[in-house]
């Protein structure tokens, strides 16, 4: 990929939904991005995983512009994230976020949550988003769930209403930080089987998790972070039979082993 | 004891009473709009204009509200040969005072909502405004409904002070009252129970919405 597409030009199906080059970033003194570059197919499911600190929660924030980045660049769907002529708020709208700690909306049942964004940014009518959060919410399994705050909700619950709250928005890619890593552990699984029913769907995603078995089940590659760096970028199948760093494989043995 | 006194007076405390009223009524609504904006300077990107705010609700919250009713009425008129008259120092003065508190209220309210909430409403697409009316402000006024109450009952109290400008409110039209008739024990014991009645129900409002905030 020698030239970066921008706003102007047209995006082709065959160019990356998402595309991220030699991006760094700092806080203070301290690089938590060094140089890192990948390129995510329509369609692929790219799982990222590495220590905690590694800088995978801030490369994925960067690739919506919720965190802006010092160097380099990211496109996604061929528009520039850190453009300065980029309208953030309508590329936003169209890649989905679920978060480690889901951040629902305390006040608002959970119809209410996903129908937000849907009639104050789609400006769909009331009845338009409440038939599609009706449906999404059936599909997450939480049809009895509507009128909900999320404080009557578990937490597995709640992670699946913000993934409905995301899809509502017809995203064309979707970006997953930790979704499992606040939940007890019964209530992984129950979220994973959403993420991956999505992803057989052909939803193009980025995933930042330490669910190995869900790498090995839907990823089509894996990326290994540590120290900021993007140490490894490979087929699921390689990364899980040799890793190619010494980092790599100790984690993976961490991981894997308990 | 002769209580009878209040009730022939009942006009004069009563127009005291409604003077009180107007100072604490246009204290809050004139307050709440001045400091809801001082609280967005505050909160914005522009820091010089952060810093400047800041400095001013510091010094606001530093100085005894009685200097800067002088400052309007007495000291204002010599620096421009105009005077503000009663009224308008007294409103000048509660609005810009009780500015201050209520925009740190405002900000702490907000402040008070995580981050994660701001982040969760901007990657849905929602803009700054939008996120903060739809998302931030209505878990942040949970918070500060408690706080804006406990300032009302200090502006009732505060507006006693405008007896310095000659204003008549509730308490110096009680000071008239005894002036005429020599019966303090009985006029002063009746303002302290108005205050009292009136404070007190408004604290009661205050646990209840502390409560009502915990759900």
């Amino acid at each position: 990929m020698s030239s970066m597409p921008n706003q102007d030009s047209k995006p082709d199906a065959g160019a990356p939904m998402i595309a991220v080059e030699n991006v760094s970033k700092s806080y203070g003194h301290s690089q938590i991005l060094k140089n890192c570059s990948l390129s995510v197919a329509r369609g692929e499911v790219v799982v990222v995983c590495g220590p905690s600190g590694s800088g995978k929660s801030t490369l994925i924030k960067c690739i919506n512009g919720l965190v802006p980045f010092d160097s380099g660049n990211i496109a996604v769907d061929g528009i520039s994230v850190g453009g300065p002529r980029t309208n953030l708020p309508a590329l936003r709208a169209q890649i989905g976020m679920v978060f480690q700690h889901f951040e629902l909306y305390p006040h608002m049942s959970a119809l209410e949550n996903v129908n937000l964004a849907q009639i104050h940014v789609l400006k769909r009518s009331r009845a338009q988003a409440f038939e599609v959060s009706t449906r999404l919410l059936s599909r997450v399994g939480l049809a009895d769930k509507l009128q909900s705050r999320p404080g009557q909700l578990s937490g597995g619950q709640q992670q699946r209403v913000s993934i409905a709250r995301a899809l509502a928005m017809n995203p064309k890619a979707m970006l997953f930080d930790e979704p499992t890593s606040a939940l007890d552990p019964e209530m992984v699984n129950e979220v994973l089987d959403v993420m991956q029913a999505l992803a057989q769907e052909g939803m193009t995603m980025v995933v930042v998790t330490h669910e190995m078995g869900f790498a090995r089940r839907v990823a089509d590659r894996v990326l290994f972070m540590d120290a900021g760096q993007i140490l490894e970028d490979t087929k699921k199948e390689q990364f899980f039979k040799e890793p190619a760093t010494e980092r790599a494989r100790l984690f993976l043995s961490k991981v894997l082993t308990h | 004891m002769d209580w009878s006194v209040i009730w022939k007076y009942r006009e004069l405390l009563a127009h005291g009473m409604v003077v009180s009223a107007m100072l604490v009524g246009a204290g809050m609504i004139g307050g709440m709009i001045v400091g809801a904006l001082l609280a967005l300077a505050r909160l914005s990107r522009f820091r010089t204009l952060a810093f400047v705010v800041g400095g001013y609700v510091t010094v606001i919250r530093s100085v005894p509200l009685i200097l800067v009713l002088f400052w309007f009425y007495f000291m204002l008129p010599l620096i421009t040969g105009q005077p503000l008259g009663a009224i308008t120092s007294a409103l000048t003065t509660f609005v810009l005072f009780e500015a201050a508190f209520y925009c740190e209220i405002f900000r702490a309210g907000i402040l008070a909502v995580p981050q994660g909430q701001s982040l969760a409403a901007a990657a849905t697409g929602l803009g700054n405004w939008q996120t903060l009316r739809l998302v931030v402000l209505p878990q942040a006024v949970a918070a500060m409904v408690p706080l804006l109450l406990n300032q009302a009952i200090i502006l009732f109290q505060d507006t006693s002070l405008v007896y310095v400008v000659a204003l008549r409110d509730f308490l110096t039209a009680a000071n008239v009252v005894v002036g005429l008739n020599e019966r303090p024990i009985e006029v002063y014991t009746f303002v302290a129970v108005v205050y009292l009645a009136i404070c007190y129900g408004v604290s009661l409002l205050v646990g209840r919405s502390k409560k009502a905030a915990l759900r």
